[in-house]
């Protein structure tokens, strides 16, 4: 078995690539039963539903970093304005 | 509804990808991941702090600005090779032997080894043996990069536009030999001076060499390491401290390797940001093209 103890896992970490993990492997299975068409948002970009997968998560990561700069560490209202903005990005973008 | 036959075979032939993938960028990321949440001491010898050093991270005064410096850095670099490059691209000889020669000599600053590069320009610049330290000192002008911020600068500007301008020239050059002569044939018949051909036949028809060329400069820019840490090392002071620069100092000169690897995740999100707008106006510049040039819209 493979010494794995250089990459120092804990169990928020270990949860939180879980999380992502579980949520590619969601939207895999829903892209296999109900493919997502293109469609044009306000971005004016068209976008698949993986697209807006990808916008939610990488806008989540930098709503997190203002949060921490700006406001502080308590990241729970960070979650929030994330879970706010990936609705946003589903329904609009 | 796709009426294409399945075959999950293809699968087997991207496993090797995938496996290679997660050695080489999942494996290290998540491990940056986790190292960026703890004060690590050793192997073994981790304890959890939180947010706490993306928090010491994002209020680091030196971390600002060299992310300042390396926006600065990279917006030049645009300014001045993208407009450098098509125009040694439009200069160029479009036949004969004088093609291969131009294509030789362009190519040679993209053969030679990023850290070689720092190297020649060290000596090039030189106010004792140099010869463009010495011409331009004998000129008059006081010429010193390893103390003085502004010569470092242009110094590194002049190096980092004799090495990568002709790259944009190369990609520029294709763009402009895969226009049609029946193009400029009809610019000819309709009397168009030489900017309206610029202006209205070739810029339209090398913007999607120009997006690449575009996004390439970018990242190299953005991620540039070898060059300034071999020619000015970050200095004088810290003047030319980009943010590679100074992730290294942080992680092996200090070994810091949690503020380092929090520092690499804000680092790693702001390439990805642009990398995706860069990549969405590459695809939108493709995607308006061909609804303007054909039926398949």
């Amino acid at each position: 078995m493979l010494d794995l103890s250089w990459m120092a896992w804990t169990t928020p970490t270990a949860v939180f690539f879980a999380v992502i993990f579980a949520i590619l492997v969601v939207f895999g299975i829903l892209h296999a039963i109900r493919p997502s068409f293109e469609r044009v948002g306000v971005l004016g970009i068209p976008t698949q539903r993986g697209d807006r997968l990808f916008v939610s998560l990488l806008g989540s990561a930098f709503i997190h970093l203002a949060w921490l700069g700006l406001v502080g560490a308590s990241l729970w209202w960070a979650l929030g304005v994330s879970l706010v903005f990936a609705a946003a990005v589903f329904r609009w973008v | 509804m796709d009426t294409k036959p399945v075959n999950q075979r293809a699968w087997l032939m991207v496993a090797p990808v995938l496996v290679i993938v997660a050695f080489s960028a999942l494996i290290p990321l998540m491990t940056v991941v986790n190292y960026s949440v703890q004060d690590i001491f050793g192997p073994g010898e981790a304890y959890w702090v939180g947010v706490e050093w993306f928090q010491e991270v994002l209020r680091d005064r030196r971390l600002h600005d060299a992310l300042f410096r390396q926006f600065l850095f990279s917006g030049l670099v645009l300014l001045i090779e993208i407009p450098l490059g098509v125009a040694i691209a439009l200069a160029m000889p479009r036949s004969g032997w004088k093609v291969s020669l131009v294509l030789i000599v362009l190519a040679l600053p993209l053969l030679i080894p990023w850290n070689v590069i720092g190297t020649i320009w060290i000596i090039f610049t030189r106010p004792d043996i140099g010869l463009f330290g010495v011409a331009i000192n004998a000129a008059g002008l006081t010429f010193d990069h390893t103390a003085r911020p502004l010569d470092a600068w242009v110094t590194l500007m002049l190096m980092e536009v004799w090495h990568w301008t002709p790259l944009v020239a190369l990609l520029a050059y294709a763009g402009l030999k895969a226009i049609p002569p029946a193009y400029y044939q009809a610019a000819r018949i309709d009397g168009a001076g030489p900017w309206s051909v610029f202006w209205y036949i070739q810029l339209p028809k090398m913007r999607g060499v120009l997006t690449i060329a575009v996004l390439l400069r970018f990242m190299d820019s953005f991620l540039i390491y070898a060059e300034p840490f071999v020619l000015t090392g970050g200095g004088p002071g810290n003047t030319t401290t980009f943010l590679s620069i100074y992730l290294v100092k942080m992680a092996l000169g200090q070994f810091d390797l949690g503020p380092a690897a929090a520092f690499s995740i804000i680092y790693f999100l702001i390439v990805l940001l642009f990398s995706w707008v860069f990549y969405q106006a590459l695809q939108n510049v493709g995607r308006a093209d061909r609804a303007g040039g054909g039926p398949q819209g």
